[in-house]
C-alpha cells in the first residue's frame, strides 16, 4: 500500500487532485481512498488532504501518519508548516517550486539524499493554460512522471468523468506538459 | 469458507469511486424508494444533495420533500410510510437528536423507514466529527440499528435495509450508521449492482398489502397502512389498559431480526459475492485467541489491520466488528467471545456516568458464563479524534499485560486523550 | 374458527401497530354525562350551530328536527351555550 499526503490551501483543489488520483487508481484496478483532514473550509487555509493506493482491499480508516508520498501545491507553505514530517525515508516529495534545487532543500529543511525531491513551476503552468493558479493538475503531472503510479489513461479517464469536456482537456494538457517540465532535484 | 460465483460477477457491477454519503445516495436511488424527507446536517449533507440531483434530473420518481427540520423530515416518512410507501431520511448528530420523539413514534407504529446517519458528536462543544453519540442516544427507540465498515458496506447495507424493515417477521426502522467523515467524506471504490438487480433483490416497490392485520370491525384481515377505504386508526391514545402489550409487539418482533438481517445479509452476498461476517458480527482471527477487542463501524478494519499485524508477531489477538448493535446479539457474541482470556470493547461514546454503550451490552452478554473473560473497556475518538494504528497497537500490549497478570483494575479506559 | 378473544385482551391478540381493533364508535361516552342537553324543538329555529359546534358529532339532524345522540354526548353544555334561542337545556341525568 502506497500513502500520499497532500498539502494544499482550501480552493487550490488539493482533495480534488487525491480524489483524481485514486480515481486513475481505481481504474488501472486498485484499491483506493482518498480523503480530506477534515475541517470548516476555508478559502486560503492550509489544508491536507490524503490518498491510499492498494493492490489489496484497504482496511484501515485513519489519518495517514507516515506517508510514501509528500505533495505540495503552494511552496509558501513550505515557511509555516513541515511537510516532511513523518515520510518514510526515500519517499517523495513533490513541490510546485521554481528555484534552484539548492533552495528547495533549504526550504524543506532536509539533506540531500534522504528523499526524493521533485519541483514542478505548477503555479506559471496552471495561469499559462488554465489562467488561474489552480495548481492541483500540474502536481498530479509532477506525481506521474516522478512515481508512475497511475497511469496516464486512468487519470484520462478520472478526468473525464469529473470535468465537463473542455476543461478535462485542458487538464490533460496541463498534466502533459508537467510531466515534460517536473525534475528531480 | 469457499462460496460460489456471485449470481452478479464483478465485472457486470458498475465500478464506481464514490464517498459513503455518496454510496448510500445511489442505494437509495436504486432501491425505488417513494419519499424522501431530509434536512441537511454536516456530514449526511452529501446524500441528500446527491439524491436531490438525481430528483432534479427526473431519474426517480421519488417525492422529495425538503422540510425545515429533522423533526419534520422524521415526521414526514412516518406520514409516507404509514400510507405505504417506501421511505427514507437521514440524519446525524443534533439533528437525530431532534427527530428522538419521532423515532419512537416510527419505530411503535411499526414502519418499514430506512435512515442513515452518518454518525457525528453531540454538541457542546459544537463539533462536526465522527463519534457515536448520536447512535446511541436512539438505542433505546425501538429501531434496528447496522453499522458499517467502509463505503462498500454502506451501500450494500442501505439496499438490504430496506428488505430487512419491510420484512413481515420484522416490519420495524431501521438505522445503517456510517462513520461521519472517515466514511461519509471518504471516497473509496466501490461496486454497485445494476439497477435491474437491486429491483428484484427488493421484489419491486414497497408492498404495503404484505402486512395485514385482524380488526374487529372488517370480516378479512386488512393491509396495516392508512387507506381510507379500509379506515385504520394510526396512534391514538393508549393508556395503562393496553400500552404495555403493544409494547410486546415491539418486544417480540426485535426478537425475529437476527435471522432475517442473516437471511437478508446472505441473500444479498449470492447475488453480489460480498459478505459481512454472517451479517451480524464479523469476527477475524478468533478462533484460538487469547484476546478479543470488540468495535464498531469504520474502527473495525484499522483494529483487524493492527491485529493481522500483531498475529504475525505471535500475538495471540482477534477482533469482532458488531454490525447490528440493536437488537444487540448477546447470545452469539458470548459464544465468540468466551474463550477468551480478555476483551476489550472499544466504544466511541461514553454514557456518563457509567461505561461506553456496546461495554454495558457485553458485560451483559457475558454474565451467564460460567468462567467469565476479563473484561475493559475503551472510550476513544470522541469528537473525531482519530485512531490511529499506533495507538491500536499500545491498546494491544497493555491487553497482553493484563492477560499475563490476569486482573484488571481500572475497567473504563481512554485511548488518544491527553490528560 | 377461533373463539372470541378474552377482554381485556393480551398482545397475541391484538393488532400490530398498536392500531386500535375497535372502531372509535365502539367506545360509548355517553356514559361521562352529569347533565344531558334537552332540546324543545318548538323554540328551536334550525339554526344548526349545535350541530356545528358539538364536538363529538352528537347532534343529529332528522330532516325536521334536532335529535342528540345519547350514546356518544358527554354533557359538555356547548350545545346549550351556543343555542341564540335557548332552545336547549343542560338538566341532571337521572339517578338510578
Amino acid at each position: 500500500m502506497v500513502e500520499v499526503r497532500w498539502h494544499g490551501r482550501g480552493g487550490q483543489g488539493a482533495w480534488t487532485a487525491s480524489n483524481l488520483v485514486a480515481m486513475a487508481a481505481m481504474f488501472d484496478g486498485k484499491h483506493v481512498q482518498s480523503f480530506p483532514a477534515f475541517g470548516p473550509e476555508r478559502s486560503g487555509a492550509p489544508i491536507v488532504a490524503f490518498t491510499r493506493i492498494s493492490d489489496e482491499p484497504i482496511e484501515i480508516h485513519s489519518m495517514v501518519y507516515e506517508p510514501d508520498i509528500v505533495i505540495v501545491l503552494d511552496p509558501t507553505l513550505l515557511k509555516n508548516v513541515r511537510v516532511v514530517e513523518g515520510l518514510k525515508k526515500g519517499g517523495f516529495v513533490i513541490v510546485n517550486y521554481e528555484g534552484p534545487g539548492e533552495k528547495l532543500y533549504k526550504a524543506l529543511g532536509v539533506e540531500k539524499g534522504v528523499y526524493r525531491v521533485y519541483k514542478v513551476p505548477a503555479t506559471k503552468l496552471a495561469l499559462e493554460i488554465l489562467k488561474r493558479p489552480i495548481t492541483n493538475t500540474a502536481l498530479i503531472g509532477a506525481f506521474i512522471k516522478a512515481t508512475g503510479l497511475v497511469s496516464l489513461e486512468g487519470i484520462e479517464k478520472a478526468l473525464r468523468e469529473r470535468f465537463p469536456g473542455p476543461l478535462a482537456e485542458k487538464n490533460m494538457f496541463l498534466i502533459k506538459k508537467s510531466m515534460e517540465l517536473a525534475e528531480e532535484v | 469458507m469457499v462460496y460460489g460465483m456471485p449470481r452478479i460477477p464483478p465485472e457486470k457491477q458498475i465500478l464506481k469511486a464514490l464517498n459513503g454519503d455518496e454510496a448510500v445516495a445511489y442505494a437509495v436511488k436504486q432501491s425505488l424508494v417513494d419519499v424522501v424527507a431530509a434536512y441537511p446536517i454536516t456530514p449526511q449533507t452529501i446524500i441528500v444533495e446527491k439524491f436531490s440531483e438525481f430528483v432534479a434530473d427526473g431519474e426517480v420518481h421519488t417525492e422529495f420533500v425538503p422540510v425545515e427540520s429533522e423533526h419534520s423530515a422524521m415526521s414526514t416518512v412516518v406520514g409516507a410510510a404509514a400510507a405505504g410507501a417506501r421511505a427514507f431520511t437521514a440524519t446525524a448528530a443534533n439533528g437525530l437528536a431532534l427527530m428522538w420523539e419521532i423515532l419512537y413514534i416510527a419505530a411503535s407504529l411499526r414502519l418499514p423507514i430506512v435512515m442513515a446517519v452518518a454518525n457525528r458528536a453531540l454538541s457542546a462543544p459544537i463539533n462536526i466529527h465522527c463519534d457515536h453519540s448520536d447512535a446511541m442516544g436512539m438505542r433505546d427507540s425501538g429501531w434496528v440499528q447496522l453499522f458499517v465498515e467502509n463505503s462498500q458496506e454502506a451501500y450494500d447495507t442501505v439496499i438490504q435495509a430496506f428488505r430487512i424493515a419491510e420484512d413481515p417477521d420484522v416490519l420495524l426502522p431501521v438505522a445503517v450508521n456510517l462513520d461521519g467523515f472517515f466514511l461519509s467524506h471518504t471516497l473509496e471504490n466501490i461496486r454497485m449492482l445494476p439497477d435491474e438487480a437491486v429491483h428484484e433483490f427488493l421484489g419491486g416497490y414497497r408492498d404495503a398489502s404484505k402486512v395485514k392485520v385482524k380488526v374487529d370491525y372488517f370480516e378479512e384481515p386488512v393491509p396495516l397502512m392508512l387507506n381510507p377505504a379500509r379506515p385504520l386508526s394510526f396512534g391514538p391514545l393508549d393508556l395503562y389498559d393496553y400500552y404495555f402489550e403493544h409494547k410486546m409487539h415491539q418486544v417480540e418482533a426485535m426478537k425475529r431480526v437476527p435471522e432475517v438481517v442473516r437471511r437478508v445479509h446472505d441473500e444479498y452476498a449470492e447475488l453480489s459475492g460480498r459478505r459481512y461476517g454472517d451479517g451480524v458480527l464479523v469476527p477475524y482471527a478468533v478462533e484460538d485467541a487469547d484476546i478479543i477487542i470488540t468495535v464498531l463501524g469504520s474502527s473495525g478494519g484499522t483494529v483487524r489491520s493492527v491485529v493481522k499485524k500483531m498475529r504475525e508477531r505471535g500475538v495471540k489477538v482477534g477482533t469482532v466488528r458488531i454490525r447490528m448493535f440493536r437488537p444487540f446479539p448477546h447470545r452469539e457474541l458470548a459464544e465468540i467471545l468466551k474463550g477468551a482470556k480478555v476483551v476489550a470493547v472499544m466504544d466511541r461514546a461514553i454514557s456518563f456516568g457509567s461505561y461506553g454503550p456496546s461495554f454495558l451490552e457485553i458485560n451483559t452478554a457475558l454474565y451467564p458464563l460460567r468462567e467469565k473473560p476479563l473484561l475493559v473497556n475503551y472510550v476513544y475518538g470522541l469528537g473525531g479524534r482519530d485512531l490511529p494504528p499506533g495507538d491500536v497497537e499500545k491498546m494491544i500490549e497493555e491487553l497482553v499485560e493484563i492477560a499475563r497478570r490476569g486482573e484488571v483494575e481500572e475497567r473504563l479506559r481512554f485511548i488518544g486523550v491527553r490528560a | 374458527m377461533a373463539s372470541e378473544p378474552k377482554e381485556p385482551r393480551g398482545y397475541r391478540d391484538l393488532p400490530i401497530g398498536a392500531v386500535p381493533y375497535k372502531l372509535s364508535t365502539a367506545y360509548l361516552t355517553g356514559d361521562w354525562r352529569a347533565l344531558r342537553p334537552v332540546v324543545d324543538n318548538d323554540k328551536c329555529v334550525k339554526c344548526m350551530l349545535c350541530w356545528i359546534y358539538c364536538p363529538d358529532m352528537a347532534i343529529i339532524w332528522d330532516g325536521e328536527k334536532i335529535l342528540v345522540n345519547y350514546d356518544y354526548c358527554k354533557g359538555c353544555g356547548i350545545c346549550a351555550h351556543e343555542c341564540p334561542v335557548n332552545a336547549i337545556d343542560m338538566v341532571p341525568e337521572p339517578q338510578e
